[in-house]
């Protein structure tokens, strides 16, 4: 099997989010990277399992600068094979999608894996853009899948339960928790790490669809109120008269 | 040109999500000063509730028990074409991430995911969704002529406004048969799916062992709360995954959120801390989830749990 996995750069989850130039740009200062979770636990551990079991290979596919080459190198020591590095500011869910779609029109991947949204922008759909793109069938938020020949079974978390479906490849899906359990790379995997190719290719052009203009930090609380053990009445009192919510 | 809005039904009757969409498509069509249309695919009861927000037309489309997401949009996509959409608008759940990347696709259309406001076109067309999982607010600019979003939940509140007829039309756009197969579809009943509940009751590594979770299940019983849990609890097997709340689980923002025994570590707070009040029972008083809290209980959840249950009780008896 010949599997591709995206992988995006995320804040490490305890950074502190500020921002600079009036708030309209993300304050990278101090900010350490990390892969994004749900790519590195879950998808790319998959796919490793599946080329394990079945032989081929895993690359990673990645949309950015040079700069995140160091990034890639942690998905390489978990174990991908090697990585194509599509050179460009990654600038929005449509422009990212593009590049790696264009990336996989020239290659026979029988197993394109996201991870099921990025940690930083919560967009969740870059998965399904490239599956579009490329018109091949799509399933989001899979937590458990099976291959059997060129068939394969997945269970998908859906509100409140699982939807389960099978599908023939090549196929574009996004990883949720359970579908595989994180792998911490050994320090000789580290060094492996190193020697892997990393290809790089130039982007495809783009127009641009959306901007950040502005952000903001969501409102703070006023300040807690705190209650003894036995005053549940009164805490009662409170949640259904002044906070409204009973 | 108009506003399209996914309308979604499951086993002939609205979701609870199609209320909030329906809304937030008629005050968005009322900003941008265009019509409102919605989209359904096969029949809906209950469908006449959405013409309190202003809802007039819906174009139903007939089910294919052979189509898929693929497909689905594909027909979707033919709507909004046919109706010179110039925004679509999904739900932010399991249903709309699937539909919208296609749908968009097709329509050569700018997306935002997760969008939490109305859109504002003061400075072009902008809208705010929360990033960096609910520590921060960005606003975006989309700029092409067509945009697809969907929309998370619990985001506005709907108000009804006069009651309007909703006119129903049989599309003839036809859903095609798909290649994805559903096989199987198991879901829990009785309780409202996390991403959607309003209540929420969430217990972490406080309560000491997996048999201490019946309290737990009282309270959201009586309470009418869904469950929710934190990461290590899920990871232990102490709960199921999909109760895994916070910055790599699920992302809620409901109207309660009772905090059990967790700590309110960063990446907790991050999935939680949109809710719109929240309640933290925690014996250590430097906890950093008081910090995040409106409402505080310090001391032994064995204690406070069931005095806290029994209060809810004669508060629903009366
Ligand atoms: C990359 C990454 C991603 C993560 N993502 C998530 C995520 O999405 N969601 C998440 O939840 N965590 C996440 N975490 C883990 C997070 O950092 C914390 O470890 C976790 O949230 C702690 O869970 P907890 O509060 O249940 O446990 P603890 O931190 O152990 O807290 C238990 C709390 O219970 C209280 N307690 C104990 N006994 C009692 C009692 N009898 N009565 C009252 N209170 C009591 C204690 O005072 C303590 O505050 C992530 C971590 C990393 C590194």
């Amino acid at each position: 099997m010949k599997i591709l996995v995206c992988i995006s750069k995320t804040p490490e989850t305890t950074a502190k989010i500020t921002f600079t130039d009036g708030d309209t740009k993300f304050n990278e200062d101090g900010v350490q990277y990390i892969l994004n979770p749900y790519d590195e636990w879950y998808a790319l551990v998959r796919a490793l399992e599946l080329v394990e079991a079945n032989g081929g290979e895993v690359v990673l596919g990645h949309v950015g600068p040079a700069a995140n080459d160091s990034i890639i190198r942690k998905g390489l020591a978990v174990g991908a094979h090697r990585a194509v590095r599509i050179d460009a500011d990654p600038l929005s869910a449509e422009m990212v999608a593009k590049q790696i779609a264009s990336h996989a029109a020239t290659e026979n991947y029988d197993l394109i894996l996201c991870g099921k949204e990025t940690i930083d922008y919560n967009g969740a759909i870059i998965g399904g853009l490239i599956a579009a793109e490329l018109t091949l069938p799509y399933v989001s938020f899979v937590s458990h899948l099976e291959v059997s020949g060129s068939e394969f079974t997945l269970t998908r978390d859906i509100e409140g339960g699982v939807e389960v479906s099978k599908v023939n490849g090549p196929i574009v899906i996004s990883a949720s928790k359970g579908l595989a359990e994180q792998r911490i790379p050994k320090m000789k995997d580290i060094m492996m790490s190193k020697r892997k190719p990393i290809d790089v290719i130039e982007a495809v052009s783009t127009d641009p669809t959306t901007t950040i203009i502005k952000y903001s930090l969501p409102q703070g609380k006023q300040g807690v109120k705190m209650l003894g053990p036995d005053d549940m009445d009164e805490l009662v009192r409170l949640l259904n008269e002044e906070a409204k919510v009973l | 040109m108009s506003v399209l809005v996914y309308i979604e039904a499951q086993n002939g009757k609205l979701r609870k999500a199609s209320h909030e969409l329906a809304y937030y498509a008629v005050k968005s069509a009322a900003i941008l000063g265009l019509d409102c249309c919605g989209v359904v695919v096969g029949d809906c009861a209950d469908i006449q509730d959405l013409g309190q927000y202003g809802l007039t037309q819906v174009e139903q489309l007939a089910p294919n028990a052979n189509g898929d997401n693929m497909t689905i949009a594909a027909a979707v996509a033919g709507v909004a074409q046919a109706k010179s959409a110039s925004l679509v608008i999904f739900g932010h759940n399991s249903i709309g991430k699937s539909l919208l990347p296609s749908v968009a696709v097709k329509l050569s259309a700018g997306t935002l995911s997760g969008v939490n406001s109305l859109p504002s076109t003061d400075n072009g067309f902008t809208i705010s969704k929360t990033v960096f999982s609910g520590k921060a607010i960005a606003t975006y600019e989309m700029h092409t002529p067509v945009k697809v979003i969907s929309l998370m939940g619990n985001s506005v509140k709907p108000e009804s406004s006069e009651v309007e007829n909703v006119t129903i039309n049989n599309s003839d756009i036809q859903i095609a048969d798909g290649t994805i197969k559903v096989i199987e579809t198991r879901r829990e009943d009785g309780t409202v799916p996390l991403p959607e509940a309003e209540l929420v009751v969430s217990a972490g590594r406080g309560m000491k062992a997996p048999d201490n979770w019946p309290i737990i299940d009282e309270l959201a019983e009586v309470l009418g709360a869904t469950t929710a849990c934190s990461r290590p609890v899920a990871d232990i097997g102490w709960r199921p995954h999909h109760e895994h709340v916070g910055q790599t689980g699920v992302a809620i923002r409901p109207n309660l959120y009772i905090a059990i025994g967790i700590s309110g570590a960063i990446q907790h707070l991050a999935g939680v801390n949109s809710s719109k009040t929240i309640v933290v029972i925690n014996k250590d008083p430097e906890a950093p989830f008081f910090k995040a809290a409106d409402y505080g209980v310090c001391a032994d959840l064995f204690d406070v749990v069931p005095k806290l249950t029994a209060a809810l009780r004669k508060f629903k008896e009366n």
